[in-house]
């Protein structure tokens, strides 16, 4: 990479992008290789080294401490001091100095905690840049920002570089990449494969370079088939409200609808109450207030089991936590939640040849791999583990499935697959209810769109009404245009 | 009345001390990210050492002996539960089995089941002019522990709150990926956690063995090392949170020893047992209390995973 230009690298997942720069920032050590910096080959022991040679690194998953402030984050580990004792008015003016001088807005006492995710990442670009970083590395940077914060971003990082700095941007979003990048290298199961002038090439062609000679490239976001009319309620909620995980409110009077073969996204930044809403109608979190009306039954007083027997099927953001055992087998897995009733069971006893055949037709059909009944799920890589989810869920005929994050971390070829059999799953009369921090997938996939801000709806759109600015607005919560 | 009040503070804060010092240990692990379970076990050792020490040397440097051997424990608990990365609970229950098991075969052995022989106490200080004055007298006639008590949750309020260190220990707490991403050390600022804690708890069951009493009894410190860990969470994870914890159930305790001695028809009514579970169950209550309310540190008792290659 050249001194002052934007140098992005773009890759599958599981392409080595993130090893490769973890290694650049001493957090991993090379088996083998040299690491030249200004002509000069470096061994960078730790982050330290990494750091004192001008290299920064901004994280896909921040590396921000919640409970401190703006300024106490940005100092920690170089802290300015006065007779031995941390000097937080100091520390505040520094930071305030190095926020001017790149021109972020931020407020050095605000508590990390209250920022928001698109402001937390200023935090950790201020972060690097006060240590001094001519080299910026930044890891997936928007996989989390609204368009308006990703556009801000890519300002950010042009300017940056006409500064003289050099950026590295990391990412699997090539229209991003075209965008902002000056050069771009591509980066397949470990090696660079490529390496483009950003202004030579074009999305088409990136994918193939990502895929690989052979494959197919991946077929993007290609428009659902015009579903039928949707059908009757299954889901019916007003004035939902629900308590977070810290103790504050995190729905605030939800209205919403879901109905049978239609697929309802909800889109939002983390953190808005989407997670909160698929646990409530799945029976994880009990609602504070409000009515529902879910598959015939009352929405308040929910447990997972009534959700299950009403034909509630569920697949979680987080699967390893709450949506499979990783060290119970393929079969097993597929069996759970409905290991009772056959082709699972046969009286009180485990049907193990009608669960084995059973298995093995959806590992065929949802082309897990290896289609092996009795592998532990723990061998399967993380979209196959996904593809086992889907299975199960799907296979137990859901009315209403509530989906959140359901590519999350998967390949190009998984997704295509799990988006694929949630269309299926849609025109065969399932209500989907998907909520995705992926404004591109909410799209890509959903009749009907609700937009969630700080718990509450502040949008709702039909297909032919999408427009990603103004749904970027309502997920900011500003609904004047042009004020974002 | 002024001449019970007096009493009531003077035993409180002659028993105080050694909850304090443990309570203050406990947060110093806790904030760090480590699991203190193992308070009572540190003590135990302590007070044994300090009490065995103080057979032969000044009592003084045998109470610094008791705490070297408060941090020796702490070391293992380090070395389990930092560099293996076992689980912290688990780790901090088998030290107390160790401590609690291992404190009794050798006072068995050593010198019979009665405890240590009595050893030379730590001396009191007495404060010229103030033991006359009600009440505030009661301040004057405890030995250099007490007033040590007084002034290091501040200190180290001050240290967490004022200092750089102070700062990296916060958020080694909350994220250590945070600290190790700026090239800090986490097992570093763990470690120095974890034998600071067990200093202190140490320090809390020498002065059982040297001030309180003036030996080594069969059960020391008798749950005071959990009463530590309860103060710690009844002051959310703060050093003077934790210490006006830690004086609230010492005179607890003092009230319940004052109660039974002046008025002895309670016994009667009362039975003894049940009064000597109070503070424990003062602890249960304030425990549940707490609840979901708490501020415990957010990586605490998850063990830092550097990737090794």
């Amino acid at each position: 990479m050249r001194r002052g230009e934007l140098l992005a690298v773009v890759g599958e997942n599981g392409a080595g992008k993130s090893s490769l720069m973890n290694v650049l920032y001493g957090l991993y050590q090379p088996d083998s290789g040299v690491l030249s910096l200004d002509g000069q080959p470096v061994r960078f022991k730790s982050p330290r080294d990494a750091i004192a040679r001008g290299i920064g690194m901004v994280h896909q998953h921040f590396m921000l401490v919640p409970t401190l402030s703006v300024a106490e984050n940005v100092v920690l580990g170089r802290e300015p001091t006065r007779n031995g004792l941390l000097d937080l008015e100091r520390a505040v003016q520094e930071v305030s100095a190095t926020c001017a001088r790149f021109g972020f807005q931020l407020e050095p006492r605000a508590r990390v905690d209250t920022l928001s995710v698109g402001s937390q990442q200023k935090v950790e670009i201020v972060k690097a840049l006060h240590r001094g970083a001519q080299v910026l590395i930044l890891d997936e940077p928007t996989a989390v920002l609204t368009p308006q914060e990703s556009d801000e971003l890519a300002r950010v990082m042009r300017g940056l570089v006409a500064q003289g700095h050099t950026v590295v941007l990391i990412s699997h979003k090539l229209k991003e990449v075209l965008g902002v990048a000056d050069r771009i290298a591509v980066m397949r199961r470990g090696r660079c494969v490529a390496e483009v002038r950003a202004a030579d090439t074009t999305a088409e062609q990136l994918a193939a370079l990502m895929v690989g000679e052979g494959q197919r490239a991946p077929a993007t976001t290609s428009p659902p088939a015009v579903s039928q009319a949707p059908g009757e309620s299954l889901l019916n909620v007003r004035g939902l409200q629900a308590t977070g995980d810290n103790g504050r409110p995190a729905l605030r009077g939800v209205d919403l609808e879901v109905r049978a073969g239609e697929i309802v996204g909800i889109a939002g930044v983390d953190g808005n109450g989407q997670r909160e809403l698929a646990e409530v109608l799945t029976g994880l979190r009990p609602l504070t207030s409000g009515s529902g009306a879910l598959l015939g039954g009352p929405l308040s007083g929910l447990t997972p089991a009534q959700a299950r027997t009403r034909g509630v099927g569920h697949i979680p953001e987080d699967r390893l936590h709450r949506a499979v055992v990783k060290a119970l087998s393929v079969e097993e897995n597929v069996a759970l939640g409905r290991h009772t009733r056959p082709p699972f069971a046969k009286g009180p006893w485990i049907d193990f040849k009608g669960r084995r055949e059973r298995t093995r037709e959806l590992t065929v059909a949802y082309d897990v791999r290896p289609p092996d009944p009795e592998v532990a799920l723990r061998a399967l890589s993380g979209g196959n583990q996904q593809k086992v989810v889907v299975a199960r869920e799907l296979d137990a005929r859901p009315r209403l499935l509530v989906v959140v994050q359901p590519t999350r971390g998967l390949d190009v070829g998984a997704v295509a697959q799990v988006h694929a059999k949630l269309r299926e799953a849609r025109d065969q009369g399932t209500g989907v209810l998907l909520v995705s921090l992926d404004l591109e997938e909410v799209l890509a996939l959903s009749d009907r769109v609700y937009v969630f801000f700080e718990g509450r709806v502040t949008g709702h759109f039909l297909r032919h009404e999408f427009d990603e600015r103004e749904l970027g607005r309502r997920m900011l919560g500003t609904t004047e245009p042009g004020h974002a | 009345m002024l001449d019970v009040l007096h009493s009531l503070l003077f035993s409180t804060l002659d028993a105080a001390p050694a909850l304090i010092f443990a309570a203050l240990g406990a947060v110093l692990s806790e904030r760090a990210g480590v699991i203190a379970v193992g308070m009572e076990g540190m003590m135990r050792v302590g007070a044994f050492c300090a009490a065995v020490a103080a057979l032969t040397m000044p009592t003084p440097l045998a109470v610094v002996m008791g705490m070297l051997a408060g941090a020796a424990l702490a070391g293992v608990h380090g070395f389990l539960s930092i560099r293996w990365r076992s689980d912290q609970v688990v780790s901090g229950i088998a030290l107390n089995l160790v401590a609690l098991a291992g404190g009794t075969f050798l006072l068995e052995s050593l010198y019979g089941p009665n405890g240590t022989p009595p050893i030379q106490q730590l001396t009191r200080w007495h404060i010229p002019g103030l033991g006359s004055v009600p009440v505030l007298g009661a301040l004057s006639g405890h030995s250099a522990p007490t007033y040590l008590a007084l002034l290091l949750p501040f200190a180290f309020q001050g240290l967490l709150t004022r200092t750089p260190l102070g700062l990296r220990l916060r958020a080694v707490g909350d994220k250590p990926q945070a600290v190790a991403t700026l090239g800090l050390s986490v097992p570093g600022l763990r470690w120095g956690a974890v034998l600071g804690s067990g200093l202190l708890a140490g320090l809390g069951g020498a002065v059982l063995s040297t001030a309180v009493l003036d030996r080594f009894e069969q059960h020391t410190p008798a749950g005071l090392g959990f009463m530590a860990l309860a103060a710690m969470v009844f002051g959310r994870w703060t050093p003077v949170g934790a210490f006006l914890a830690a004086a609230f159930f010492a005179f607890g305790n003092a009230l319940r020893i004052g109660l039974v001695s002046s008025a002895p028809g309670l016994v009667e009514l009362i039975p003894q047992g049940v009064l000597l579970a109070l503070p424990y169950l003062l602890t249960l209550v304030v425990l549940t209390l707490q609840g979901q309310r708490s501020s415990a540190p957010a990586a605490l008792g998850t063990p830092y995973e550097q990737e090794s290659r």
